[in-house]
């Protein structure tokens, strides 16, 4: 277990070290924009990465309402907290770019808006996580995530109403790229979902080893000091 | 046995009875919304025109913020002699105490809306420059949005450290989209700019959503242990 960890951890740094890279020094300069562009390999993928992550914990947490299987749950809490993070770094990117090439910080437009209702709902899962008794947290975060998924496609109708300045999405949408950009935003992208998957294993690892030494503390404060079960 | 409309209908009736007789939560919600009131008109001192622009936003700020107030006392009271453990063990379902528990916040908060809407016309000089009437479906739908996921979350922070804090922080992201619509249909009709009707659409498929999803779950939740 811990070999494989290992080898794939060092597999993933040299991926991000490839992409990095590809990002600052392979991929073409934007036309109009310039260097500020290159911010879209980072942007980019770990939009797409917070998504996939916050997708497999709304699943996780179905199949923990309905198997009540412990698994399930710590893979949830692990999703959320990774895709906090990592929607986190949407949100601070975004600016960044934004101010050169928009001149604003910060505008109400459809995708920036929903970005950040979803990182809002999902803080908030962390805090239920950590307020509530632990006994019953599992379920209470179950049907929260459940909950908070179902309010992604009100979330997206609702801000669709307005004004989209937001650039058009470069797949699947109206917008083209430049193939070498593409393959070096699919290269970051796949050294990002590496790097999230490599974080949430080892804080599943840690998670697991929590619960053990709780349930080992619980049991030995079960004992009298003779070491037998009262 | 009883049937489970009989179940909701003792419970509301009981809820509206103690509150008819304490009046704790329809006192401290309209005082608590005239506050909201009075300091922003402070704050802003609109003309009429602008105050059409705002008011939307102003009013629903207003309403969600004293419903908190009556949504974190719901369950509380249920906490005294153990009635809500009562409750659990008994065969009675579930849901017959989530509908009676929200039909009950409905009824408070829509009674606080009609008390505190002749404020908010005299205090903004507001006249509704489209359909009015659409006002009437807008706070039924808004009102439910707002109290079925509340009734919900209150039930669900009723064994949460700091109860009353964790209500707002779990309420208000996912009623982000409800109070957007609420919101936006409002301005809409006071100034007559736009049709109301995509936000009411949007509102009452909101509420048949969160509504049957909260049923299918509201067990769960409360058995949690």
């Amino acid at each position: 277990m811990s070999k494989l960890f290992f080898i794939f951890a060092l597999l993933t740094l040299l991926l991000l070290g490839y992409a990095l890279h590809a990002a600052l020094v392979t991929a073409p300069t934007e036309r109009t924009m310039g260097d500020v562009q290159r911010i879209f390999y980072y942007h980019v993928p770990s939009a797409w990465t917070a998504f996939i992550l916050f997708f497999i914990n709304f699943g996780a947490s179905v199949y923990y309402l309905i198997k009540r299987n412990p698994t399930a749950d710590i893979v949830a809490l692990v999703c959320a907290e990774v895709g906090v993070v990592f929607c986190t770094v949407v949100l601070i990117t975004g600016p960044i770019w934004a101010r050169p090439v928009w001149g604003i910080w910060w505008t109400w437009d459809m995708r920036l808006t929903s970005t950040l209702v979803l990182w809002l709902i999902y803080v908030s899962y962390l805090f239920l996580r950590r307020f509530s008794s632990s006994g019953q947290t599992p379920t209470l975060a179950a049907a929260l995530a459940v909950l908070g998924a179902l309010c992604v496609p009100f979330v997206y109708f609702s801000i669709w109403f307005f004004r989209t300045q937001h650039p058009q999405p470069v797949m699947g949408g109206g917008g083209s790229i430049d193939p070498r950009m593409l393959h070096v935003l699919l290269i970051n992208w796949l050294a990002f979902s590496c790097f999230a998957f490599l974080v949430c294993w080892s804080r599943y690892r840690l998670e697991r080893l929590q619960r053990d030494v709780d349930h080992a503390h619980a049991m030995e404060a079960l004992r009298d000091p003779r070491g037998k079960l009262r | 046995m009883t049937p489970p409309t009989g179940i909701t209908r003792a419970t509301l009736l009981k809820d509206l009875r103690l509150e008819w007789r304490s009046k704790d939560a329809i006192n401290s919600m309209l005082f608590f919304s005239l506050l909201v009131v009075v300091v922003f008109s402070f704050s802003f001192d609109p003309t009429a025109e602008e105050s059409r622009q705002i008011a939307g936003g102003l009013i629903w700020v207003a309403f969600l913020f004293a419903a908190v107030v009556a949504l974190n006392q719901t369950w509380a009271r249920e906490l005294r002699n153990q009635v809500l453990d009562a409750y659990r063990v008994s065969p009675a379902p579930a849901n017959s105490l989530f509908l009676a528990k929200v039909l009950g916040n409905f009824i408070f908060v829509i009674v606080l809306e009609a008390l505190m809407t002749p404020l908010f016309i005299a205090f903004y000089r507001l006249r509704a420059l489209g359909p009015a009437w659409q006002l009437l479906p807008l706070a039924m739908f808004g009102t439910w949005a707002l109290v079925v996921n509340g009734t919900f979350f209150a039930a669900m922070c009723l064994r949460t450290r700091s109860r009353e804090i964790m209500l707002p922080l779990l309420l208000f992201p996912i009623s982000i989209p409800a109070l957007l619509a609420m919101v936006q249909a409002t301005t809409a009709i006071l100034s007559g700019e736009s049709s109301a009707r995509f936000w009411i659409v949007l509102l009452s498929t909101y509420d048949l959503v969160f509504t049957t999803v909260c049923l299918l779950i509201f067990e769960t939740v409360l058995n949690a242990e």
